[in-house]
């Protein structure tokens, strides 16, 4: 349960050549962003009065949340479900997510016309039971601040007698340190009550993503027009809860030299086909109740991006992660969850961008430059803060004990990243 | 522990079961207002002559934009289809029945202000509004901007002033609302037209209207009223001399567009049932599971 010995800053300088090829390209997004802000939606993005919604919305938003289910999903096998082994995944599940959600919402802020009206949604005189927006935006709202909850017992581990603000700011130590103490004593002993509120908010607003496009029946394609569409997105978020946890695992232990604990994350990828499995079986059953095989088979645009989305984002990762040689091998499990990642993210542009058919369009939507550069800019950048916090902070799991890897597992994982 | 397991077992069924129910007692379906006495304006494309009158007087009853009144009335943008933007709550639209090319007839596009709109019903903020007297009414203060309405619209009606970087607005038409309890009111549109191809009255009225005419020329009209039914019934409706199909309507069917969301939010958040009772299974689960890890 004493996590203190389980996770530990990293121990690495913040910036190499990598981190800076990072930063240059948030530095890009970062004025992208700010055209935005100067110039307006027209000058910056090629939404209309037919396509109001862009990749903004569909990736940084209801992707991003998709992707930050890593959070949700962790919580509730090691913290509701108790599997106390996956209990140091916690940290940098709650962080992606933490980072997800945040970045989700600075990507929505760039959307909306009157961004600075988007604390609107809590005025008791404005709220709007019906929306499923207003549902969505509650609940991303509560738990973002669940997420602040259930990250603060790492900031104190840290600096809980240790605060030592530089220069002027000194004069604030002891009113941080007894912040802390307050923290400590108060939030963090009633932290499962923020967890299972955690849990519960992300399935809400998960599977309520799903029912946002349910507002437009005439104007879906068939394939994605679903009504228990809200049920798929809950499941896949579910699905790739565990995928985006060990993708991010494997990738830093590689950046950071650390062997992962690959029995760990074989362990935790036994759940993926068994998750995924569940979501694929649903969604081939939607689809056969509805009748809507004839459309997959008509050679349309939208039909290939279905069978893309099916057969390299489910079909093929499940049939991979099946296999136990594939589970217990870095690269297969790297491969895999890669695969899982990119349906899911292929599965929400496509209901919300491809399965989208206004009446009276004369061309696709088709983002433009300044769109990709921020959408690609904000990833980079909580790209970075991720770095710096896990460079600050214990999150990660500390490498394993040498005799725990096996010599060929160890092997494969030490041959260093080029330019780190 | 057995004890334990057993009580958490029927509890945890009792607390599915709520999670069930909750969802059925959406299965309800939502009462129906009359409309009957709201205020609606009848389209009859039939008599309409395309003279683009109405256009002319929505923009100089709003005139948001800069534009040159007079430009409003040349008829040579006819050659091209276009839709109701930031700049022109309506525009009037030719269209050639493919049977009988020699014959044009013309239609004008606005807002349907819906009897159960869809946008009203997304707006995150109700920031859009449906009034007893008919319109729906914008409400530029509440909105974020967010453009969930123009999904929701099944007409596609909605235009947003992209080119504003800071006080950019929904604009749609406002049926003239903002002038409504004026005596012997009129939109601006239907006080100008010249051919009587625009009448303004209660739903009930121009219904029986609607169906005088097809019935005394059965010959000109076809017997359909677009907008009696469709989406559950809208304030501003549609006669025609040809099938609808050969116009740029849609044909969204009669269910209120946003009856299967409205289901769906009402019956989870029909007194926060299902998200409580997950809350108590899990946390049940969480308890009960405490020393097996
Ligand atoms: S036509 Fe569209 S914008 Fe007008 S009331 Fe109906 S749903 Fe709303
Ligand atoms: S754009 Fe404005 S009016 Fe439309 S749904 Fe969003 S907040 Fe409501
Ligand atoms: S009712 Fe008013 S706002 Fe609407 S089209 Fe007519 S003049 Fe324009």
């Amino acid at each position: 349960m004493n996590s203190k010995f389980e996770t530990l800053p990293v121990r690495t300088k913040f910036f190499t050549r990598g981190t800076t090829v990072v930063a240059a390209i948030a530095g890009l997004g970062i004025a992208a962003y700010l055209y935005r802000v100067f110039f307006g939606l027209e000058a910056a993005t090629n939404l209309s009065n037919a396509y109001p919604w862009g990749i903004w919305k569909t990736i940084n938003v209801v992707a991003g949340v998709a992707l930050a289910a890593a959070g949700f999903t962790t919580a509730a096998v090691a913290d509701v479900f108790h599997r106390e082994r996956y209990h140091v995944l916690v940290r940098p599940a709650i962080l992606t997510a933490l980072l997800g959600y945040t970045f989700a919402v600075i990507g929505l802020i760039a959307d909306l016309g009157r961004y600075y009206n988007i604390w609107h949604p809590i005025i008791p005189s404005m709220w709007q039971g019906d929306s499923v927006l207003f549902e969505v935006g509650m609940c991303v709202m509560m738990y973002l601040c669940v997420l602040y909850i259930e990250f603060l017992p790492t900031v104190v581990e840290r600096y809980r007698n240790r605060v030592d603000l530089p220069g002027v700011l000194a004069h604030f130590n002891s009113l941080v340190e007894s912040l802390l103490e307050v923290c400590q004593r108060y939030l963090v002993r009633f932290i499962s009550l923020f967890i299972i509120a955690g849990v519960v908010l992300s399935c809400l607003h998960q599977s309520s993503l799903g029912a946002l496009m349910l507002v437009a029946p005439t104007k879906m394609h068939p394939i994605w027009n679903s009504p228990i569409s809200p049920i798929l997105f809950l499941l896949s978020a579910i699905a790739v809860g565990f995928p985006i946890l060990i993708f991010e695992i494997i990738l830093v232990s590689r950046i950071f030299h650390r062997a992962p604990d690959v029995s760990l994350l074989s362990h935790l990828a036994r759940y993926i086909p068994v998750l995924l499995g569940i979501y694929f079986a649903v969604r081939i059953g939607d689809l056969t109740l509805r009748e809507v095989w004839p459309y997959v088979l008509d050679g349309s645009f939208p039909a290939a991006a279905f069978i893309v989305e099916i057969g390299v984002g489910v079909i093929l990762p499940l049939l991979l992660l099946a296999r136990k040689r594939v589970r217990y091998s870095v690269r297969g499990l790297l491969i895999s969850v890669i695969l899982v990642i990119v349906g899911v993210v292929l599965n929400r542009t496509n209901v919300f961008l491809i399965a989208y058919e206004p009446l009276y369009a004369s061309s696709r939507y088709v983002p433009s430059l300044i769109e990709t550069a921020v959408t690609v800019g904000l990833i980079s950048t909580l790209i970075l803060i991720y770095r710096f916090f896990v460079v600050k902070l214990p999150v990660l799991p500390r490498p394993p004990e040498p005799e725990a890897v096996s010599p060929g597992q160890a092997e494969s994982l030490v041959t260093p990243m080029k330019g780190e | 522990m057995r004890k334990d397991r057993r009580d958490f077992l029927k509890m945890s069924a009792a607390a599915t079961g709520a999670l069930v129910a909750g969802a059925a007692s959406a299965a309800e379906t939502p009462v129906t207002a009359d409309f009957s006495r709201a205020y609606g304006v009848l389209v009859d494309t039939v008599l309409c002559v395309g003279c683009r009158k109405c256009e002319q007087a929505c923009y100089l009853a709003h005139s948001h934009c800069k534009k040159d009144p007079e430009s409003l009335l040349d008829r040579t943008v006819f050659e091209e289809s276009r839709r109701p933007d930031e700049c022109a709550y309506t525009v009037v639209n030719r269209f050639v029945d493919p049977d009988r090319p020699d014959r044009n007839f013309w239609m004008k596009a606005q807002c349907m202000h819906c009897n159960q709109p869809a946008c009203v019903s997304a707006c995150i903020v109700g920031a859009l509004t449906k009034d007893w007297r008919g319109p729906v009414v914008y409400d530029t203060w509440k909105c974020i901007g967010c453009r969930y309405c123009f999904l929701a619209c099944p007409f596609d009606i909605l235009a947003y002033e992209y080119n504003n970087a800071l006080d950019p607005q929904v604009r749609k038409c406002t049926f003239c609302h903002e002038r409504m309890a004026e005596p012997g009111f009129r939109p601006a549109c239907v006080k100008v037209c010249p051919g009587g191809a625009l009448t303004y009255g209660t739903r009930e009225q121009l219904i029986d209207l609607a169906l005088l005419r097809i019935k005394q020329s059965p010959e000109k009209y076809i017997d359909r009223i677009y907008g009696q039914h469709e989406v559950g019934g809208t304030s501003w409706m549609y006669l025609a001399g040809v099938d609808f199909a050969k116009t740029s309507l849609p044909e969204p069917g009669d269910q209120p567009i946003s009856s299967l969301t409205e289901t769906i939010q009402h019956g989870v958040f029909k007194s926060f049932v299902p998200p409580l009772a997950l809350y108590g299974l899990l946390g049940l689960i969480m308890h009960s599971l405490k020393d097996n890890g």
